[in-house]
């Protein structure tokens, strides 16, 4: 048990060191529904030592020696044959986004100053270059507008990738992304798919006032008919925006605008993630915490010191916002029996209130304490750095929910 | 133009006997502008429209049969039953909607041109000259979306053709008081395409209008925005008591309607006989019977139909606490399943 506290210790707050030390190729050969569904490779990065058959395999009740894995670790495990290579988040974003646009032609980028500026995340750098001006499009400022372009274009046959520059601008989008995106799948009685991907870095940043620090997840959540996922790692980012771009549903991927930055070493093998599961970051014994975006981070730092003071905290990052992934969360409440949930999203009507309905309804024979849910204060993020330090869930704060959850 | 007239006053009657509900939202009095450019179109061209879609519909070829149902609700609909009066969609007929929002279709529409020029240009289909009509209202031309996608046609030369059916009243609202300047084809120019006005009652000079503003979008030189002047025969909606127009205005207008009109144009032209057009319109009344028949005959959706179009993948629905996706529960196929 030593080894596995060390190992945990080593981990900084914002290091993209995750359990990926089994990174082994599971074929998924689920049942296909319609029988059109295309074969993928399927990576789980919940740390399965298993090669499962057709049915996930899913650790229950062993814990992984190494579940925050270190540099030696990782290098040693990533594959078989290839060390992987090291980049940033944003790198990987724009990685998937490359390999994706290279296998089909109909994939193509929309958004502001994504062609010739290169995205003002750097998301799309290099893309016009290569693909031209009207594969990676830069559009007027209307959202609105080209995000229902976007639509337009996926009903008649395009895969096209709507890019907000900032998440909350695609508030003028919203008549689109509810009435459009969602709904006309089914309004056309199925007739039409609109296999697009809204995408954008959203959440609270360093000061950047209280109109580029909002959390769209909470408001899109109740719209039948779109996926959400949000991405936290550079491997999962990758691996989200190519399922994104392949799945026939409109997904809207959230990412997070301090995130970019984080550098991880990912596989060199083409891989996907899959849309609806979660991922197991640490597995334990005493409490589940449930996390996503950027506050996985905070959580990890606060598992550091939780470990430290002899407590064994289970952190998932549930990833997809939008189902929610029941299986691997429910397994985990079964084990623990005490919950944890800490996001960004305002306390009202956010993810974490969702979550903890889904929970209370499926779940509550299992539990031995009420849900706890770390949320940003409902305030509109100050411009003061100290303000804004005190609207989001800081490390300090899930320690204390831990040490009373589990009196 | 007598398949959407009958269509639209049998639907009339439909909504009065209890077959059909919600917000229905007649054409009569408009079919010269839906005639005059759809007719022109081939089967790959697109449409989009809003919720006075019906006669668009049946102009663009989709069976007054589908449509019926659609508006009784029935699974024989061209949408199922789950689209209604104010969403027909229809792939086969490259049909994209129906919008209840006003404003809501023309970036649609604007996305399926840019998907034509996207074929031409990167994917290297050269025949590919499909074109995209929008029709949209005169209150709609105050609406961001409209200038927004003008904008971006103009700026990026795409295949559409913006149509403008100014039947001068958004509900109770007239056009002349809710636009600062009311001539609308003025503003084509202002974003750098050519507007036209024309007389919306006369089909033929809807045709020649048309005619030039497709010809130009399948050149590839751009969009164009035409401006029809048309006027609704009845209320904005069958719950519209249409009391605010003017009955001397609607009177002017019932004397040019476009049918009626034409009729008199095909006799004198000797192009037609009296005898010819009466068996049109008889052959019409069976159609709309028929049609009205099929629908009342056909089943309404069964429940197992609930869940099945909310995602073109249902795994959309996610991973239940049993491990499996929520699709693949038997209740779910039933429409029953709790998602």
């Amino acid at each position: 048990m030593a080894a596995i506290f060390l190992g945990v210790g080593a981990a900084t707050a914002l290091s993209p060191s995750n359990c990926f030390d089994s990174k082994k190729f599971q074929l998924s050969t689920r049942r296909s529904l319609s029988g059109r569904k295309p074969w993928f490779l399927v990576v789980r990065s919940d740390g399965s030592v298993n090669l499962g058959s057709n049915q996930r395999s899913r650790r229950t009740q062993q814990l992984i020696t190494n579940a925050v894995a270190t540099k030696a670790d990782s290098a040693a495990s990533t594959s078989a044959s290839k060390q992987g290579h090291e980049l940033l988040l944003f790198e990987a974003l724009r990685e998937g986004l490359e390999e994706e646009m290279d296998r089909d032609p109909h994939v193509c980028v929309m958004g502001e100053d994504v062609g010739h500026y290169g995205g003002s995340y750097k998301v799309t750098k290099g893309l016009a270059d290569k693909y031209g001006d009207l594969r990676v499009l830069d559009t007027p400022i209307a959202e609105n507008s080209f995000t229902g372009m976007g639509i337009g274009a996926a009903m008649t046959g395009l895969r096209p990738i709507v890019e907000g520059m900032n998440m909350g601008f695609l508030l003028l989008a919203f008549n689109q992304i509810s009435n459009n995106c969602g709904m006309l799948h089914y309004t056309s009685g199925g007739q039409f798919t609109i296999p697009i991907v809204i995408r954008g870095p959203g959440g609270v940043g360093r000061q950047l006032g209280a109109e580029h620090s909002q959390r769209l997840e909470s408001y899109f959540q109740s719209i039948p008919g779109i996926q959400m996922v949000a991405c936290s790692t550079p491997y999962n980012a990758k691996g989200l925006m190519k399922a994104a771009i392949r799945s026939e549903n409109p997904v809207i991927l959230f990412e997070h605008v301090l995130l970019y930055n984080l550098k991880e070493r990912i596989p060199d093998e083409e891989y996907i993630c899959n849309l609806e599961e979660a991922e197991m970051v640490r597995p334990g014994e005493h409490v589940t915490i449930l996390t996503y975006s950027r506050m996985r981070y905070h959580v990890m730092q606060a598992a550091k010191t939780l470990v430290n003071k002899g407590y064994d905290p289970e952190v998932i990052d549930i990833r997809s916002l939008k189902p929610f992934d029941l299986y691997t969360i429910g397994n985990s409440i079964k084990k623990t029996h005490r919950v944890l949930i800490v996001e960004e999203c305002m306390r009202t009507g956010g993810i974490g209130a969702s979550l903890t309905a889904a929970i209370t309804e499926n779940f509550h024979d299992y539990l031995d304490a009420p849900i706890v849910c770390l949320s940003s204060q409902d305030v509109p993020t100050p411009y003061a750095g100290t303000l804004e330090e005190w609207t989001v869930v800081q490390p300090a704060q899930i320690v204390t929910a831990v040490e009373q959850l589990c009196q | 133009m007598i398949l959407g007239r009958s269509f639209e006053d049998m639907c009339a009657q439909m909504y009065y006997r209890g077959k059909m509900f919600g917000f229905v939202h007649l054409y009569n009095g408009q079919e010269a502008v839906s005639t005059g450019f759809i007719k022109l179109l081939k089967k790959e061209d697109s449409v989009v429209s809003t919720y006075r879609d019906h006669v668009h519909a049946l102009s663009k070829g989709v069976p007054a049969r589908a449509v019926m149902s659609e508006l009784f609700g029935k699974a024989t609909g061209c949408c199922r039953g789950q689209g209604g009066s104010m969403h027909m969609f229809s792939k086969e007929h490259n049909l994209l909607g129906g919008f209840a929002f006003i404003g809501e279709g023309i970036p649609v529409a604007t996305g399926a041109a840019f998907t034509s020029k996207y074929r031409r240009e990167v994917l290297k289909e050269a025949d590919c000259d499909h074109v995209t009509l929008a029709f949209f209202g005169d209150g709609t031309c105050n609406n961001g979306q409209f200038f927004e996608c003008l904008n971006m046609a103009a700026l990026w030369k795409l295949p559409i053709v913006f149509v403008v059916e100014n039947n001068l009243w958004a509900i109770g609202m007239s056009h002349l008081r809710a636009t600062s300047d009311p001539q609308i084809y003025k503003k084509g120019p202002a974003f750098g395409m050519p507007g036209f006005h024309v007389d919306g009652m006369d089909v033929l000079k809807v045709r020649e209008v048309a005619k030039e503003a497709i010809e130009r979008a399948r050149r590839g030189e751009g969009p164009t925005l035409v401006e029809c002047e048309t006027y609704r025969f009845r209320g904005h909606s069958l719950a519209d008591p249409d009391e605010l127009r003017d009955p001397a205005e609607k009177a002017r207008y019932a004397a040019r309607d476009p049918i009626t009109a034409l009729k008199k144009y095909l006799i004198e032209s000797s192009l037609a006989s009296e005898a010819e057009l009466k068996a049109i319109e008889k052959k019409i009344d069976e159609v709309v019977e028929d049609a009205v028949e099929f629908a009342d005959e056909s089943a309404p959706p069964p429940r197992s139909q609930l869940l099945e179009n909310v995602f073109a993948d249902p795994k959309g629905f996610g991973i239940g606490p049993d491990g499996r996706y929520r699709c693949e529960d038997p209740k779910f196929t039933e429409g029953t399943a709790h998602v």
